[in-house]
Formats: structure tokens, C-alpha cells, sequence
């Protein structure tokens, strides 16, 4: 996500132009066909849809065939009947009703994540397939397919080009996902790109900061339909015939195993896999004379690969060609002394619609939590002074997380209201409340472990910056106004500037724990929660840590949940105890540590006799 | 043709389609909710069930021993493949786990049709089990009312496991919580083995016993896999009760409107499906937080 020098940013566009152009002069040296080479393109270019969705957003579709099919006998059916004159157009055409299909499939698919997500979208494949070879057998011709696909021929007045086969199709089908691929890059560099390489790794936490991870997920399934539609399209021109066979789920495999055999997650990945597997098909079968048993020897590799190199082929070339992960840099300790100079990080900005509230920022009213039976919280009423530092205390089991998760609505309270500058947000989305301005730092680190340090804390800014949705699919992620001014503040305030370039997989627990609070701040909150930012630190992490949070209470209202009582008497202003899921008392540190319940609650009976 | 013989007629089909599917989606369920993988290699062992079955018929010429070998043959395989390949899976994404278990699928189906071609083969049900068998007002093929009670038969059997015995009390712990039952001090090494075998076994079972049904071909598997995956979807994921039920709603919904147009019976079936996540996420008997 670094911002590189113009020409080295496009060098994958051109070695892409310049393999796409020298291709027909070298390929059949190699034993390809021309014809073996336009279906390679016109797999990489339906791959490309699919690894936007399964490589970098984490999806895994079985159902990619709807789509293919889809667009391709809307292309054909337009083109056959003479309804539509251009090849482009009814390509297009076909390509808007797969996005169309998608929108429905992606609908009721994207209610379920994981294996339900992979099982449905197979079940939906299987329809599409029932209904054009059926139902629309008169418009699709049921097992026949349509027959007759013409090919495109372009009139540009002074030149006049007729694609004919061979090497002839090639040139445009090569220059149709040479325009797929420059599509895909620019998405994968664009602000929504990051989001969905973020959704991969952690999608509740990238909700948490403010994103709607549904609307992002439902774009890139769309956009890999759009693609899966045109590549249809594609088939049905190369070939002259559309094939029913586009709608099984044969279909869909082969388009899985080619991505992954190529490598998931580089876009180059389904192009490359395309390759091994229809140059195998043709060495296997025709020189080699092993009949079906090709698809034997794939399924081999495919299982091996699956096995040993995940990363398929590109990525395997890739690590090769990785440099080794710098050493960590020595820390240097967070500013103890001189406060004055420490970076004070991204403004806290009120985004709450003003309504003339100046009481509390954050009221909640008689809350309630029941978990079936359990009570975990009974009528906590509890608010907080805009620019105070509060502290919650309580023993194991007082109820504090679940108190948490109500505040920052991602557990719904069994009754009770919560307001935020005066609003009620009982009952909104945990990403809508973080768009408001209350957003929570975890008790377990919630980041995402593939990314650096630096993409972290631009998932967390972008929210703040773009709000919960936008589609702005091909802009570039740094030109979302003031967002590198605030990942480096953020990342300064958080000392973690020096490892800004650091996968997180490789911090330091202590490191790891200030990035968790640095992804609540960078989204601007005007009411921080910290659930233990101090849990399973070192002392001298905990030092630092302390000092962390005095330089961020600056400008922000904070509440902070802590097991470690030396720090919250030194450092909130009041202090509220919860006990057993209700609210056992609340005043400055001196009054709570000469309360007597208090005291009792913490040390049984003794010190209360 | 709408007709009360013919209603029955296909009423009982859907009995035993749907008893058929409720064991083959027993075993992917108690797969995935004791071990957490989907295993998209269960339409491949369905298949190769059937297979480890005709080779078994063709030198015997005994359906029961065609049964009891290829029924022992598929938990060996399973637990061979749980042993080799699965087990290093645990711990990886579930992506990878489905992309191997769909590998290990395609490995399975080639080999079979490397072995005996891509035409199809046929195992003849036992003597007795031929002909018709009038059932009052309506004559019933006698092998399918052997379908339904061998299928139901083995449904019991599965039930019997689960619920009665320690080890399906083991097995039931460890869907709800595997790792505690490894706090426990029970081995779940062995466990997972022995569920990826009777799961495997399930699909195997259920393959033979339809051979005389349905005719084998190496691709037989791949529409059952689908339906399994309906059925679980619409009982619930992890749910043994959820597939039994999810099973005999899919055979009816398939037997009875192909009764009325049979082009659109699989569609109808996707319509519930679909129908059931948008009212019940988590499947009729699942629960909320599976998958």
C-alpha cells in the first residue's frame, strides 16, 4: 500500500501487455495450439473475477458457473436472433444480466460465511442449471446449447477488422483481459480493495471499525459474476457454439483447481493455472496418449498442491523472489518525559448530528443482559462526562465484557436504552456505532495478521474517512483525502512508526496490544473503550502502556475496563464497580477504595468483619 | 398424472430417495460437526461405495456380502484418507480443507473411471427382492420397500451409536465442543479416525444399497453431493436429527413434484432451501452458532 514511484506501480500492466503481445510468437514453439491459447485467456479472464473474490476477499464460490452460463447465453441468444448486431454490445449486454444474477444469488448466499457460503453457492449453480436446460430449453436449447455465435467485427470507418479464428480471435480476446486486468489491479489498489483483503483475515472486526463488511462482500461477488458473465460471452464467441456445459459444476471446479493450481490472490494466478491444465490436457491426451486419465494426474497435482504449496505456482515463484523479514528494529520507549512532544494523533471528530445535547456523552438506562437463564448484567445505569477518564472494575465474572459489548451495540441488551451525545442507539449496529464516534479496543487482539502494520491502521482510518459503504472501486487508496496524514499519526501516536512496514505476525505481544488500540484510534472516537489494554503485559509494557493512555486521553473521552488496580486508581478520575452484573458502586479512587462493599466483594467477608 | 396410486407410488419413492439422503447427509454431518470439515469428497465415497460393492457382487454373487465388504472397504478408505491427507488439516483454513476434500473427490472418481471406463454398471438385488409387490390398491417394485428398509434400518443403527453407546456420546461431546473433549483425556486423534471412517462408511452404504436402483457411473456422486448439501443445509449443519429430517423433506420435494412436472423438481428443492435460509439461517434443527 506504499505509494511507489509512477512507472514501478505499472510495471505488472506492462510485462502483462508485452507477455500478451509476444505470446502468439512464442506459445507454439511450446506445443500450444492458437485455439488452446484464446481458452487459457478466456479462463484467466473469468479467473480474474473469481480471485478477486476468493483470493483476496476469502470467498470460496462453487458457483461461479451461474454466472458463465449466464452471460454467455444472454450473449449468444441476443446475437444468434439477430436482436443485437455488435458482439460488444451483446458481451456487455450478457455481462449486466450475470452482474443481475449475482445481485440475486449474492443475496441469499452471503447470509451464511464459511462452508454454508461454499455448499449454497454449489446448490444455486445446480438450479441455473435445471432451468436453461429445462424450463428455457426453448430459448437456451436445452442440451443442444445455441449453435452459430458469430464473431465480432469492428468498423472504424477509415478500418474495417473482421475476427475470424485463431490467432485472429486471439488478438481480441488477449486485449479484452487485458482490460479485465487493468480493471482488477486498479480495484485491488483501491480503497475497497483494502477492505476486502481486511474482510479475508478478520471480517467482525473490519464491521466493528465501522464498515459494512456486508455491502463490500456483495460488490466483489457482483463484480466477480460481471466477470465470470463477459468470460461466457467470450467462450461462446471463441467457439462459435454455446456449450450447456458452461452451467455445470464441472464449470466451477475447473475454474477453483485453476486458480489455485496457478495461485490465489496474484490475479495472474487463474491465467497461469489455465495454462497448466489445458496444456496437460492436450500433452496427456494426444501425444502421451493417456486418454481421461489427465484429469487423474491434475487431481493429483491439485491435492498436492493444495497440500504443500498453497500459495499455487505464482505465489510459490513470489516467495522465492521475497526478501527475508527485517530484524525488529530496538524500541525505543514511548515519550515518558516529554509529553508536550508526543504526537496527540488523529483529532477526535464528532460526527453526531448536533442536537443541542450537553449533557453526558454517554447515558445508559437501567441495562439488562440475559442469556437465557444467566443473568449477566441486571439494571446498570451508568454515565460519562464528555473528557473524563473512567475506570470499571469488578472480579471475574462481574459482567464487565458483556456490559462492553452492550455499550458498543455488538450484543443487542435484553432492555435498557444507551445514548451517545443525547442520541439512542439501542439496538444500531456495532458499525454504525463506531461511524458515530464510540468505538472499543479488544480484550484479545482482533487485527488482521496478513496485513503490515501500516494496512491495519488503514482499514480502521478508511472507515472514518469514507464511511460504512462506498463504492469507489477504482480510485487509489492513497488519494482518499488526509488518510495517510492519519494512519501516520495514529501509527506515531502509538510509537509503532518504525514497524509501520511489519506483517503483524511478526510483533511483539506488547506491540501487537498498542496496535489494537491504535485500529480504535484511527478511527477519530470521541468515547474510547479499552476492555484490559493492560492483560498479559510485562511491567515495562505496562509502564509504556500507561503512558499511552495518558497521551491519548487528551481530546478524548475514555472508559477502560482493567483487572490491574494500581493503574486504574493513578490514573481515572472515577471509578465504577461492577459486581455479580450489577452496578455495586461508583466514585473517585479514594472513595472506592475505602468502600466497604467494595472491599467486600474483592476480599470476601473478611474485611468486611 | 395425478393420481392417488400414483401419489402413493411416489410418496413411497420419497420415503426411500429420502431415507437414502438422510444417511449420506448423516455421515457429512457428523463429519463436519465432530472434525470441522466439510468434506466435498462425500458424492466421490457415495460412488465408490457402489464400486467396492459391484466388484465385491461380481465375485460373490451375494448382495449381502456386497454390502458388508464394500461397507468395510469405505471405512478403510476413510480412515486411510483421514490418516494421510485430512488430519493435516485441522489446523488450516477451511477453504483449504474444502479445496482438498474436492481434490481428494476428483482423485476418487478418476480412479474409478480409469478402472472401469465411464459406461455404467449395475448390481442385481438379491432373488427375493425382484418383482413387484402389490400393496393393496397399488404395486410397489419389492427392491424399493428394501430400500427403504435397509436405509431405515441403517439409520437406526447410526441413531443407536450416537445415542446409546460411549462412543457416540463421545462423538456427540466432541460436535459441541472437540477440544474440551481433548481436555477431557479422551484420544480425539482416534476419534476424528473413527467418524471420518463411519461417515465415509455412510456414504458407501447408502451407494451400494442404490446401485440396483440407479445405475453406476464414476460421475454418480456429483448430483448426490449437491443434494446432500440441500439436505443439510435445510436441517441444520452438525445436526444428525436436522439431516434425517432435512433427508426425507428433500426425497419428498423431489418424488412428488416430479409427479407434476419433473424438470422442475430439483428447482423446487432449491426453492425450500433457499426458502429456509432467508426464514431459519441456521437450518431447521441447527444451531445458531455452527458455522
Amino acid at each position: 500500500m506504499r505509494r511507489s514511484a509512477g512507472w514501478r506501480r505499472w510495471w505488472p500492466e506492462a510485462a502483462a501487455a508485452a507477455g500478451l503481445l509476444i505470446a502468439p510468437f512464442v506459445l507454439p514453439f511450446l506445443g500450444f495450439s492458437p485455439d488452446t491459447v484464446n481458452r487459457i485467456v478466456v479462463w484467466g479472464l473469468f479467473g480474474l473475477g473469481f480471485d478477486l473474490l476468493f483470493g483476496y476477499t476469502g470467498l470460496l464460490s462453487f458457483g461461479q458457473s451461474a454466472f458463465f452460463g449466464t452471460g454467455g447465453f444472454i450473449a449468444a441468444y441476443l446475437l444468434t436472433k439477430n436482436l443485437i448486431a455488435s458482439v460488444l454490445l451483446a458481451l456487455c449486454i450478457g455481462t449486466i444480466g450475470a452482474a443481475i444474477a449475482g445481485v440475486l444469488v449474492g443475496l441469499i448466499a452471503l447470509r451464511r460465511t464459511g462452508i454454508y457460503f461454499a455448499m449454497i453457492t454449489v446448490a444455486i449453480a445446480e438450479v441455473f442449471f435445471f432451468v436453461e436446460n429445462s424450463p428455457l430449453s426453448d430459448y437456451t436449447g436445452g442440451e443442444n446449447g445455441i449453435p452459430g455465435v458469430p464473431a465480432p467485427a469492428f468498423d472504424l470507418g477509415f478500418l474495417k477488422f473482421q475476427v475470424g479464428t485463431g490467432w485472429s480471435m486471439y488478438w481480441f480476446l488477449a486485449a479484452c483481459f487485458f482490460v479485465g486486468l487493468v480493471i482488477a489491479r486498479r480495484i485491488v489498489a483501491s480503497p475497497v480493495g483494502a477492505i476486502l483483503v481486511a474482510i479475508r483475515d478478520n471480517p467482525q472486526r473490519v464491521q466493528a471499525l465501522g464498515h459494512s463488511t456486508g455491502a463490500y462482500k456483495l460488490v466483489i461477488f457482483v463484480i466477480a459474476a460481471a466477470y465470470a458473465g463477459f468470460a461466457g460471452g467470450l467462450l461462446g464467441v471463441l467457439q462459435g457454439y454455446m456449450p450447456p456445459d458452461a452451467f455445470t459444476f464441472d464449470t466451477s471446479g475447473q475454474l477453483v483447481i485453476q486458480t489455485v493450481i496457478g495461485g490465489t490472490g496474484t490475479l495472474f494466478g487463474p491465467l497461469a493455472g489455465a495454462a497448466v491444465w489445458l496444456y496437460l490436457r492436450d500433452f496427456l491426451q494426444g501425444p502421451m496418449g493417456l486418454g481421461n486419465a489427465w484429469r487423474l494426474g491434475l487431481g493429483l497435482i491439485f491435492v498436492l498442491l493444495v497440500c504443500f504449496l498453497r500459495r499455487g505456482i505464482i505465489g510459490g515463484i513470489r516467495q522465492l523472489f521475497a526478501r527475508p523479514p527485517a530484524p525488529a528494529p530496538e524500541e525505543t520507549p514511548i515519550a515518558l518525559a516529554a509529553p508536550t512532544l508526543v504526537s496527540v494523533g488523529p483529532a477526535a471528530r464528532r460526527r453526531v448530528p448536533e442536537n443541542g445535547h450537553s449533557g453526558p456523552i454517554l447515558q445508559a438506562q437501567g441495562l439488562t443482559k440475559r442469556y437465557g437463564g444467566l443473568l449477566a448484567n441486571r439494571d446498570i445505569t451508568f454515565s460519562v462526562e464528555e473528557g473524563e477518564l473512567r475506570g470499571v472494575i469488578g472480579p471475574n465474572g462481574a459482567g464487565k465484557s458483556t456490559f462492553f459489548k452492550m455499550l458498543t451495540c455488538e450484543v443487542p441488551p435484553t432492555s435498557g436504552t444507551i445514548r451517545f451525545h443525547g442520541h439512542d442507539i439501542t439496538g444500531r449496529g456495532v458499525a454504525q456505532v463506531c461511524q458515530l464516534g464510540l468505538t472499543k479496543s479488544y480484550q484479545v487482539n482482533q487485527l488482521f495478521v496478513r496485513l503490515t502494520v501500516r494496512q491495519n491502521v488503514t482499514i480502521a482510518a478508511l472507515a472514518e474517512r469514507r464511511g460504512m459503504f462506498k463504492p469507489d472501486l477504482l480510485r487509489g487508496l492513497h488519494r482518499v483525502p488526509g488518510l495517510d496524514v492519519q494512519v501516520e499519526q495514529t501509527l506515531a501516536l502509538v510509537n509503532l512508526s518504525a514497524r509501520a512496514d511489519t506483517p503483524v505476525a511478526e510483533l511483539a505481544y506488547g506491540e501487537k496490544r498498542r496496535l489494537e488500540i491504535g485500529l480504535a484510534l484511527a478511527s477519530s472516537p470521541t468515547l474510547l473503550l479499552l476492555d484490559e489494554p493492560l492483560a498479559g503485559m510485562s511491567p515495562r509494557e505496562r509502564a509504556e502502556t500507561v503512558q499511552l493512555l495518558r497521551n491519548i486521553r487528551r481530546g478524548r473521552t475514555l472508559v477502560i475496563v482493567e483487572h490491574d488496580m494500581d493503574a486504574m486508581f493513578d490514573l481515572a478520575e472515577r471509578i465504577t464497580v461492577l459486581h455479580e452484573g450489577t452496578l455495586l458502586a461508583e466514585g473517585t479512587p479514594a472513595e472506592i477504595q475505602r468502600n466497604s462493599f467494595v472491599q467486600e466483594a474483592y476480599l470476601g467477608g473478611v474485611a468486611a468483619a | 398424472m395425478l393420481s392417488w396410486p400414483n401419489f402413493f407410488s411416489q410418496f413411497f419413492n420419497g420415503l426411500a430417495l429420502g431415507a437414502l439422503l438422510a444417511l449420506i447427509s448423516s455421515g457429512l454431518t457428523i463429519i463436519y460437526g465432530t472434525l470441522g470439515v466439510l468434506n466435498l469428497a462425500h458424492g466421490a465415497m457415495f460412488m465408490l461405495g457402489g464400486y467396492a460393492g459391484f466388484v465385491a457382487w461380481q465375485h460373490t454373487g451375494s448382495f449381502a456380502l456386497a454390502v458388508l465388504a464394500g461397507s468395510l472397504f469405505m471405512v478403510v478408505v476413510g480412515v486411510l484418507i483421514e490418516r494421510v491427507v485430512i488430519r493435516n488439516f485441522y489446523r488450516r483454513p477451511h477453504e483449504d480443507q474444502i479445496l482438498v476434500t474436492f481434490g481428494i473427490g476428483i482423485v476418487l472418481v478418476e480412479l474409478v473411471r480409469l478402472g472401469f471406463g465411464s459406461d455404467t454398471v449395475s448390481i442385481q438385488p438379491p432373488a427375493w427382492a425382484m418383482g413387484v409387490t402389490p400393496l393393496g390398491f397399488l404395486i410397489y417394485p419389492t427392491y424399493r420397500i428394501v430400500v427403504l428398509g435397509i436405509a431405515a434400518a441403517a439409520l437406526l443403527v447410526l441413531y443407536f451409536v450416537l445415542y446409546r453407546t460411549r462412543i457416540g456420546m463421545i462423538v456427540r461431546a466432541g460436535i459441541e465442543d472437540s477440544g474440551m473433549v481433548d481436555i477431557l483425556g479422551i484420544n480425539v486423534n482416534h476419534v476424528f479416525m473413527l467418524v471420518f471412517g463411519i461417515g465415509a462408511m455412510a456414504a458407501g452404504f447408502a451407494g451400494i444399497v442404490n446401485a440396483p436402483v440407479v445405475a453406476l457411473t464414476p460421475d454418480a456422486g456429483d448430483t448426490i453431493l449437491v443434494e446432500t448439501f440441500v439436505v443439510v443445509v435445510i436441517g441444520g449443519v452438525g445436526s444428525f436429527p436436522g439431516a434425517v429430517l432435512g433427508g426425507l423433506i428433500a426425497g419428498e420435494i423431489l418424488s412428488l413434484t416430479s409427479m407434476v412436472d419433473p424438470s422442475y423438481s430439483e428447482v423446487m428443492l432449491f426453492a425450500v432451501m433457499t426458502l429456509v435460509l432467508v426464514l431459519r439461517p441456521q437450518g431447521l434443527l441447527g444451531q445458531q452458532d455452527r458455522a
